[in-house]
Protein backbone atom coordinates (compact mmCIF):
# COMPACT_ATOMS: atom_id res chain seq x y z
CA UNK A 1 0.00 0.00 0.00
CA UNK A 2 0.95 3.43 -0.48
CA UNK A 3 2.08 6.22 1.45
CA UNK A 4 1.62 9.91 1.46
CA UNK A 5 3.72 12.18 3.23
CA UNK A 6 3.13 16.06 2.89
CA UNK A 7 5.66 17.96 4.71
CA UNK A 8 4.39 21.78 5.41
CA UNK A 9 5.80 24.71 7.03
CA UNK A 10 2.78 26.47 9.55
CA UNK A 11 5.14 28.95 10.88
CA UNK A 12 9.22 29.27 11.48
CA UNK A 13 8.91 27.47 14.22
CA UNK A 14 6.79 24.64 12.96
CA UNK A 15 6.47 22.04 10.52
CA UNK A 16 3.68 19.84 10.42
CA UNK A 17 4.06 16.25 8.81
CA UNK A 18 0.74 14.68 7.65
CA UNK A 19 1.18 10.53 6.93
CA UNK A 20 -1.50 8.99 4.83
CA UNK A 21 -1.68 5.18 4.61
CA UNK A 22 0.08 2.19 6.77
CA UNK A 23 3.53 2.41 7.86
CA UNK A 24 4.78 -1.16 8.35
CA UNK A 25 8.04 -2.79 6.92
CA UNK A 26 7.69 -1.82 2.99
CA UNK A 27 6.61 2.34 3.34
CA UNK A 28 8.62 2.86 6.32
CA UNK A 29 12.32 3.52 4.55
CA UNK A 30 10.14 5.96 2.48
CA UNK A 31 8.91 7.34 5.30
CA UNK A 32 12.08 8.00 7.31
CA UNK A 33 13.84 9.04 3.74
CA UNK A 34 10.92 11.98 3.98
CA UNK A 35 11.63 12.68 7.70
CA UNK A 36 15.58 12.79 7.10
CA UNK A 37 14.45 15.63 4.63
CA UNK A 38 13.19 18.02 7.78
CA UNK A 39 15.46 20.40 9.51
CA UNK A 40 15.16 19.98 13.04
CA UNK A 41 17.80 22.34 13.98
CA UNK A 42 15.66 25.37 12.13
CA UNK A 43 12.49 24.92 14.19
CA UNK A 44 10.91 24.18 17.44
CA UNK A 45 8.15 21.67 16.37
CA UNK A 46 7.77 19.15 14.43
CA UNK A 47 3.64 17.63 14.47
CA UNK A 48 3.20 14.45 13.10
CA UNK A 49 -0.08 14.30 12.16
CA UNK A 50 -1.52 10.09 11.81
CA UNK A 51 -4.96 11.34 11.12
CA UNK A 52 -5.41 8.99 8.51
CA UNK A 53 -2.76 6.29 9.14
CA UNK A 54 -4.40 3.05 9.78
CA UNK A 55 -1.92 1.18 10.70
CA UNK A 56 1.79 0.54 11.63
CA UNK A 57 4.03 -1.64 13.17
CA UNK A 58 7.12 -1.81 14.79
CA UNK A 59 9.32 -1.18 11.88
CA UNK A 60 6.99 2.08 11.43
CA UNK A 61 7.40 2.71 15.59
CA UNK A 62 11.26 2.71 14.61
CA UNK A 63 11.12 5.80 12.27
CA UNK A 64 8.92 7.44 14.64
CA UNK A 65 11.36 7.07 17.84
CA UNK A 66 14.55 7.28 15.33
CA UNK A 67 13.26 11.12 14.51
CA UNK A 68 11.75 11.80 18.24
CA UNK A 69 15.65 10.99 19.50
CA UNK A 70 16.68 13.20 16.35
CA UNK A 71 14.48 16.27 18.15
CA UNK A 72 16.15 15.37 21.56
CA UNK A 73 19.53 15.97 19.72
CA UNK A 74 18.08 19.17 17.92
CA UNK A 75 16.24 20.50 20.92
CA UNK A 76 12.95 20.17 18.75
CA UNK A 77 10.19 18.84 20.20
CA UNK A 78 8.19 15.94 17.74
CA UNK A 79 4.53 15.82 18.58
CA UNK A 80 2.46 13.19 17.49
CA UNK A 81 -1.28 13.69 16.69
CA UNK A 82 -4.85 12.27 15.36
CA UNK A 83 -3.90 8.75 16.75
CA UNK A 84 -6.53 6.30 16.21
CA UNK A 85 -7.56 4.00 19.15
CA UNK A 86 -5.34 1.40 17.76
CA UNK A 87 -2.62 3.62 17.47
CA UNK A 88 -2.81 4.90 20.82
CA UNK A 89 -3.06 1.69 22.43
CA UNK A 90 0.31 0.58 20.49
CA UNK A 91 2.29 4.23 21.80
CA UNK A 92 0.87 2.70 25.86
CA UNK A 93 1.78 -0.71 25.33
CA UNK A 94 5.11 0.38 24.18
CA UNK A 95 5.76 3.30 26.67
CA UNK A 96 5.97 5.65 24.61
CA UNK A 97 3.12 7.56 25.15
CA UNK A 98 5.29 8.13 28.36
CA UNK A 99 8.24 10.33 26.15
CA UNK A 100 6.55 11.28 23.30
CA UNK A 101 3.78 13.78 23.62
CA UNK A 102 0.92 11.96 21.50
CA UNK A 103 -3.27 13.02 20.99
CA UNK A 104 -5.67 10.91 19.84
CA UNK A 105 -8.27 11.97 16.91
CA UNK B 1 4.65 -1.39 -30.10
CA UNK B 2 3.77 0.26 -33.38
CA UNK B 3 6.18 2.79 -33.22
CA UNK B 4 8.67 0.16 -32.07
CA UNK B 5 7.74 -1.64 -35.23
CA UNK B 6 7.78 1.51 -37.71
CA UNK B 7 10.99 2.67 -36.23
CA UNK B 8 13.21 -0.99 -36.57
CA UNK B 9 11.75 -1.04 -40.12
CA UNK B 10 13.46 2.30 -40.98
CA UNK B 11 16.57 1.17 -39.28
CA UNK B 12 16.27 -2.00 -41.42
CA UNK B 13 16.41 -0.16 -43.92
CA UNK B 14 19.21 2.21 -43.66
CA UNK B 15 21.33 -0.59 -42.83
CA UNK B 16 20.24 -2.54 -46.23
CA UNK B 17 21.21 0.63 -48.11
CA UNK B 18 24.06 1.36 -46.26
CA UNK B 19 25.75 -1.37 -44.17
CA UNK B 20 27.88 0.78 -42.20
CA UNK B 21 29.29 0.82 -38.96
CA UNK B 22 27.09 3.57 -38.24
CA UNK B 23 23.68 2.32 -39.06
CA UNK B 24 24.80 -1.08 -36.92
CA UNK B 25 25.53 1.18 -34.27
CA UNK B 26 22.11 2.92 -34.17
CA UNK B 27 20.46 -0.57 -34.35
CA UNK B 28 22.38 -1.73 -31.15
CA UNK B 29 21.39 1.27 -29.55
CA UNK B 30 18.00 0.74 -30.27
CA UNK B 31 17.81 -3.16 -29.23
CA UNK B 32 18.80 -1.31 -25.37
CA UNK B 33 15.68 -0.32 -25.51
CA UNK B 34 13.99 -3.67 -26.30
CA UNK B 35 15.52 -5.65 -23.59
CA UNK B 36 14.35 -2.87 -21.22
CA UNK B 37 11.02 -2.29 -22.56
CA UNK B 38 10.71 -6.17 -22.30
CA UNK B 39 10.30 -6.95 -25.71
CA UNK B 40 11.28 -10.92 -26.07
CA UNK B 41 13.32 -12.54 -28.27
CA UNK B 42 10.76 -13.88 -30.41
CA UNK B 43 8.92 -10.79 -30.54
CA UNK B 44 11.85 -9.22 -32.20
CA UNK B 45 12.02 -12.35 -34.78
CA UNK B 46 8.65 -11.52 -35.84
CA UNK B 47 8.87 -7.56 -35.58
CA UNK B 48 12.22 -8.35 -38.28
CA UNK B 49 9.96 -10.44 -40.33
CA UNK B 50 7.08 -7.82 -40.44
CA UNK B 51 9.24 -5.39 -41.57
CA UNK B 52 11.04 -7.10 -44.09
CA UNK B 53 7.47 -8.20 -45.45
CA UNK B 54 6.33 -4.31 -45.49
CA UNK B 55 9.90 -3.13 -47.28
CA UNK B 56 9.01 -3.79 -51.41
CA UNK B 57 11.17 -6.28 -53.38
CA UNK B 58 13.18 -7.25 -51.06
CA UNK B 59 16.66 -9.62 -52.22
CA UNK B 60 17.58 -13.14 -51.13
CA UNK B 61 20.58 -11.40 -50.61
CA UNK B 62 19.20 -8.99 -48.50
CA UNK B 63 17.21 -10.81 -46.37
CA UNK B 64 20.59 -12.41 -45.94
CA UNK B 65 22.23 -9.34 -44.57
CA UNK B 66 19.82 -8.37 -42.61
CA UNK B 67 20.30 -10.99 -40.34
CA UNK B 68 23.71 -8.94 -39.16
CA UNK B 69 21.03 -6.41 -38.14
CA UNK B 70 19.30 -9.10 -36.20
CA UNK B 71 22.36 -10.07 -34.73
CA UNK B 72 23.14 -6.87 -33.19
CA UNK B 73 19.79 -7.22 -31.23
CA UNK B 74 20.37 -10.68 -30.42
CA UNK B 75 24.14 -10.00 -29.11
CA UNK B 76 21.87 -7.33 -26.01
CA UNK B 77 19.49 -10.35 -24.92
CA UNK B 78 22.67 -12.63 -24.34
CA UNK B 79 24.12 -9.50 -22.08
CA UNK B 80 20.81 -9.35 -20.37
CA UNK B 81 21.54 -13.49 -19.82
CA UNK B 82 24.42 -13.08 -18.69
CA UNK B 83 23.12 -10.61 -16.27
CA UNK B 84 21.13 -12.46 -14.78
CA UNK B 85 22.71 -15.89 -14.56
CA UNK B 86 25.24 -13.43 -12.48
CA UNK B 87 22.43 -11.76 -10.39
CA UNK B 88 21.06 -15.74 -9.83
CA UNK B 89 24.43 -17.19 -8.58
CA UNK B 90 24.52 -13.79 -6.15
CA UNK B 91 21.03 -14.96 -5.06
CA UNK B 92 22.15 -18.25 -4.45
CA UNK B 93 25.68 -17.44 -2.80
CA UNK B 94 22.68 -14.72 -0.30
CA UNK B 95 20.75 -17.73 0.15
CA UNK B 96 23.61 -20.34 1.38
CA UNK B 97 24.35 -17.26 3.59
CA UNK B 98 21.31 -16.86 5.24
CA UNK B 99 20.68 -20.32 5.77
CA UNK B 100 23.99 -20.59 7.15
CA UNK B 101 23.36 -17.44 9.65
CA UNK B 102 19.52 -19.09 10.54
CA UNK B 103 21.33 -22.48 11.45
CA UNK B 104 23.96 -19.84 13.95
CA UNK B 105 20.70 -18.87 15.30
CA UNK B 106 19.03 -22.28 15.81
CA UNK B 107 21.83 -23.12 18.11
CA UNK B 108 23.17 -19.77 19.46
CA UNK B 109 19.42 -18.73 20.36
CA UNK B 110 18.08 -21.80 20.93
CA UNK B 111 15.42 -22.37 23.29
CA UNK B 112 15.94 -24.69 26.58
CA UNK B 113 12.50 -25.54 27.68
CA UNK B 114 12.82 -25.76 32.33
CA UNK B 115 11.28 -28.06 34.61
CA UNK B 116 9.60 -26.85 37.79
CA UNK B 117 7.28 -29.58 39.28
CA UNK B 118 3.52 -28.25 39.61
CA UNK B 119 4.00 -26.37 36.56
CA UNK B 120 3.60 -27.20 32.83
CA UNK B 121 4.74 -25.47 30.01
CA UNK B 122 4.35 -25.29 25.92
CA UNK B 123 5.69 -22.82 23.86
CA UNK B 124 6.05 -22.04 19.81
CA UNK B 125 7.63 -19.41 17.95
CA UNK B 126 7.65 -19.65 13.95
CA UNK B 127 9.69 -16.77 12.12
CA UNK B 128 7.81 -15.09 9.15
CA UNK B 129 11.04 -15.70 7.08
CA UNK B 130 14.49 -17.98 7.83
CA UNK B 131 15.27 -16.00 10.32
CA UNK B 132 13.56 -15.17 13.80
CA UNK B 133 13.17 -11.67 15.57
CA UNK B 134 11.33 -12.87 18.58
CA UNK B 135 12.58 -15.40 21.10
CA UNK B 136 11.65 -17.40 24.15
CA UNK B 137 13.52 -18.29 27.29
CA UNK B 138 13.21 -20.39 30.20
CA UNK B 139 15.45 -20.59 33.08
CA UNK B 140 15.27 -22.99 35.91
CA UNK B 141 17.06 -24.70 38.27
CA UNK B 142 17.00 -26.36 41.50
CA UNK B 143 14.82 -23.48 43.25
CA UNK B 144 11.51 -23.10 43.32
CA UNK B 145 11.38 -20.14 40.92
CA UNK B 146 11.10 -20.48 36.90
CA UNK B 147 11.78 -17.60 34.85
CA UNK B 148 10.42 -17.10 31.28
CA UNK B 149 10.82 -14.21 28.78
CA UNK B 150 9.95 -13.38 25.49
CA UNK B 151 11.20 -10.63 23.49
CA UNK B 152 10.54 -9.10 19.85
CA UNK B 153 13.03 -7.43 18.22
CA UNK B 154 11.69 -4.37 15.64
CA UNK B 155 12.00 -5.45 12.13
CA UNK B 156 12.90 -9.40 10.86
CA UNK B 157 15.11 -11.15 9.44
CA UNK B 158 19.19 -11.38 10.23
CA UNK B 159 19.49 -7.69 12.16
CA UNK B 160 16.60 -8.73 13.89
CA UNK B 161 18.26 -11.96 15.64
CA UNK B 162 21.63 -10.61 15.66
CA UNK B 163 19.94 -8.04 18.43
CA UNK B 164 18.64 -11.20 19.97
CA UNK B 165 21.49 -12.63 20.87
CA UNK B 166 22.09 -9.61 23.39
CA UNK B 167 18.95 -10.38 25.37
CA UNK B 168 20.20 -14.08 25.50
CA UNK B 169 23.52 -13.32 26.21
CA UNK B 170 22.16 -10.83 29.10
CA UNK B 171 19.57 -13.08 30.95
CA UNK B 172 22.39 -16.07 30.67
CA UNK B 173 24.16 -13.57 32.52
CA UNK B 174 21.80 -12.47 35.21
CA UNK B 175 21.95 -16.24 35.55
CA UNK B 176 19.73 -16.61 39.01
CA UNK B 177 15.95 -17.57 38.47
CA UNK B 178 14.74 -15.88 41.39
CA UNK B 179 16.30 -12.70 39.75
CA UNK B 180 13.28 -9.64 40.08
CA UNK B 181 11.90 -9.28 36.75
CA UNK B 182 12.01 -5.74 36.93
CA UNK B 183 15.40 -5.82 37.71
CA UNK B 184 16.11 -8.27 34.68
CA UNK B 185 14.50 -5.36 32.61
CA UNK B 186 16.10 -2.46 34.12
CA UNK B 187 19.44 -4.57 33.44
CA UNK B 188 18.62 -5.69 30.11
CA UNK B 189 17.59 -2.28 28.89
CA UNK B 190 20.91 -0.72 29.86
CA UNK B 191 22.85 -3.31 28.08
CA UNK B 192 20.49 -3.06 25.03
CA UNK B 193 20.31 0.96 24.99
CA UNK B 194 24.33 1.09 24.46
CA UNK B 195 24.40 -1.24 21.61
CA UNK B 196 21.58 -0.45 19.36
CA UNK B 197 20.86 1.89 16.72
CA UNK B 198 18.18 4.71 16.79
CA UNK B 199 15.43 2.73 15.13
CA UNK B 200 15.82 -0.53 16.58
CA UNK B 201 14.44 -1.52 19.72
CA UNK B 202 13.60 -4.76 21.26
CA UNK B 203 9.95 -5.20 23.06
CA UNK B 204 9.77 -7.68 26.29
CA UNK B 205 8.10 -9.54 28.68
CA UNK B 206 9.34 -11.37 31.49
CA UNK B 207 8.04 -13.34 34.30
CA UNK B 208 9.14 -15.37 37.46
CA UNK B 209 6.67 -18.03 38.87
CA UNK B 210 7.67 -18.97 42.62
CA UNK B 211 6.43 -22.20 43.30
CA UNK B 212 6.28 -21.79 47.24
CA UNK B 213 3.85 -18.79 47.04
CA UNK B 214 2.18 -19.83 43.86
CA UNK B 215 3.38 -15.77 42.60
CA UNK B 216 3.48 -14.83 39.27
CA UNK B 217 5.73 -11.48 38.66
CA UNK B 218 5.91 -9.99 35.81
CA UNK B 219 7.26 -6.81 34.37
CA UNK B 220 7.34 -5.34 30.88
CA UNK B 221 9.48 -3.44 28.57
CA UNK B 222 6.77 -1.97 26.08
CA UNK B 223 5.95 -6.08 25.10
CA UNK B 224 2.01 -7.27 24.09
CA UNK B 225 0.55 -7.57 27.20
CA UNK B 226 -0.04 -11.41 28.67
CA UNK B 227 -2.77 -13.14 28.80
CA UNK B 228 -3.87 -14.35 32.48
CA UNK B 229 -6.34 -17.06 32.32
CA UNK B 230 -8.36 -17.83 35.87
CA UNK B 231 -10.02 -21.13 35.13
CA UNK B 232 -12.49 -20.85 38.08
CA UNK B 233 -13.80 -17.91 36.51
CA UNK B 234 -13.07 -19.07 32.94
CA UNK B 235 -12.28 -15.65 32.31
CA UNK B 236 -9.07 -13.73 30.57
CA UNK B 237 -7.46 -11.17 31.95
CA UNK B 238 -4.86 -8.71 30.67
CA UNK B 239 -1.52 -8.27 32.70
CA UNK B 240 -0.97 -4.50 31.64
CA UNK B 241 -0.01 -3.30 35.16
CA UNK B 242 3.41 -3.15 34.79
CA UNK B 243 3.93 -1.64 31.35
CA UNK B 244 7.39 0.33 31.13
CA UNK B 245 9.03 1.56 27.90
CA UNK B 246 10.41 -0.50 25.15
CA UNK B 247 14.39 -1.77 25.54
CA UNK B 248 16.43 0.45 23.70
CA UNK B 249 15.28 3.85 23.53
CA UNK B 250 16.64 5.49 26.96
CA UNK B 251 19.43 4.80 29.52
CA UNK B 252 18.05 4.82 32.79
CA UNK B 253 14.64 3.29 33.00
CA UNK B 254 13.27 1.64 36.24
CA UNK B 255 10.42 -1.04 35.47
CA UNK B 256 7.77 -1.62 37.58
CA UNK B 257 6.13 -5.05 38.38
CA UNK B 258 2.71 -7.01 39.07
CA UNK B 259 1.85 -10.11 40.20
CA UNK B 260 -1.21 -12.72 40.08
CA UNK B 261 -1.61 -15.24 42.17
CA UNK B 262 -1.70 -19.04 39.84
CA UNK B 263 -4.30 -21.39 41.44
CA UNK B 264 -5.20 -25.18 39.38
CA UNK B 265 -5.29 -25.13 35.98
CA UNK B 266 -4.60 -21.63 35.92
CA UNK B 267 -2.22 -19.99 32.63
CA UNK B 268 -0.05 -17.41 31.64
CA UNK B 269 -0.12 -16.67 27.69
CA UNK B 270 2.43 -14.44 26.54
CA UNK B 271 2.68 -13.78 23.14
CA UNK B 272 4.01 -11.25 20.46
CA UNK B 273 2.53 -8.70 17.88
CA UNK B 274 2.69 -11.81 15.61
CA UNK B 275 0.06 -13.51 17.12
CA UNK B 276 -2.09 -10.20 18.13
CA UNK B 277 -1.51 -8.58 14.24
CA UNK B 278 -2.62 -11.38 12.90
CA UNK B 279 -5.03 -10.38 9.96
CA UNK B 280 -7.47 -11.87 7.46
CA UNK B 281 -6.90 -11.67 3.37
CA UNK B 282 -9.86 -8.75 3.82
CA UNK B 283 -7.16 -6.65 5.96
CA UNK B 284 -9.62 -7.58 9.55
CA UNK B 285 -7.30 -7.31 12.41
CA UNK B 286 -7.40 -10.72 15.09
CA UNK B 287 -9.50 -8.92 18.32
CA UNK B 288 -9.03 -9.64 21.70
CA UNK B 289 -12.34 -11.30 21.83
CA UNK B 290 -10.95 -13.90 18.90
CA UNK B 291 -7.76 -14.74 19.93
CA UNK B 292 -9.11 -15.66 23.91
CA UNK B 293 -11.89 -17.74 22.05
CA UNK B 294 -9.54 -19.32 19.69
CA UNK B 295 -7.43 -20.10 23.32
CA UNK B 296 -10.71 -21.36 25.45
CA UNK B 297 -11.66 -23.80 22.92
CA UNK B 298 -8.70 -25.66 23.45
CA UNK B 299 -7.72 -24.44 27.04
CA UNK B 300 -8.04 -28.21 28.55
CA UNK B 301 -5.10 -29.30 26.23
CA UNK B 302 -1.54 -29.99 27.87
CA UNK B 303 0.17 -26.40 26.93
CA UNK B 304 2.75 -27.92 24.72
CA UNK B 305 -0.49 -29.23 22.70
CA UNK B 306 -2.20 -25.86 23.26
CA UNK B 307 -0.06 -23.36 21.51
CA UNK B 308 -0.21 -25.64 18.83
CA UNK B 309 -3.76 -25.80 18.03
CA UNK B 310 -3.93 -22.04 18.39
CA UNK B 311 -1.16 -21.23 15.94
CA UNK B 312 -2.81 -23.32 13.55
CA UNK B 313 -6.30 -21.86 14.24
CA UNK B 314 -4.47 -18.77 13.59
CA UNK B 315 -2.57 -19.98 10.30
CA UNK B 316 -6.47 -20.50 9.30
CA UNK B 317 -7.67 -16.99 10.62
CA UNK B 318 -4.89 -15.19 7.82
CA UNK B 319 -5.15 -17.96 5.27
CA UNK B 320 -2.16 -19.48 5.75
CA UNK B 321 -0.17 -15.89 4.80
CA UNK B 322 2.42 -15.23 7.91
CA UNK B 323 3.45 -11.76 8.02
CA UNK B 324 5.09 -11.28 11.44
CA UNK B 325 7.50 -14.21 13.67
CA UNK B 326 4.86 -15.78 15.81
CA UNK B 327 5.57 -16.80 19.45
CA UNK B 328 3.37 -18.06 22.09
CA UNK B 329 4.57 -19.25 25.38
CA UNK B 330 2.04 -20.78 28.01
CA UNK B 331 3.00 -22.12 31.28
CA UNK B 332 0.39 -23.98 33.47
CA UNK B 333 -0.56 -24.14 37.43
CA UNK B 334 -1.11 -28.13 37.41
Amino acid sequence: MELTVNIKSENENQVVIAIAGEIDAHTAPQLREELFGVDLNSIQEAVLDLSNVGYMDSTGIGVIVAFYKNGIAKNSEVKLVGLSPRLKRLFDITGLSGIIHVEEA
Amino acid sequence: MLAIQAQYKELLSQYLKHQTERNLYLGQNFSRLFVRKNITPEEVISIHKKALEEMDAVTSAEIFTSFEFLTEFMIQYGLALRDHKILLEQQEEMKHEIELAAKVQNTMLRTESANLDGIDIGYLSKPAGQMNGDYVYFQSDDTDYLGVGVADVVGKGIPAALCMSMVKNGLDTLGQTNISPAYALDVLNRIVVKSIADHMFISMFYGRYDNETSLFTYASAGHEPALYYNSEEQKFYDLDQANGLLLGILPDVHYLEGNIELKQNDLIIIMTDGVTECRTDEERFLTREELTEFIFEVIDEPPEQLVRSVYRRLEKFQSFHQRDDFTLAVIKKL
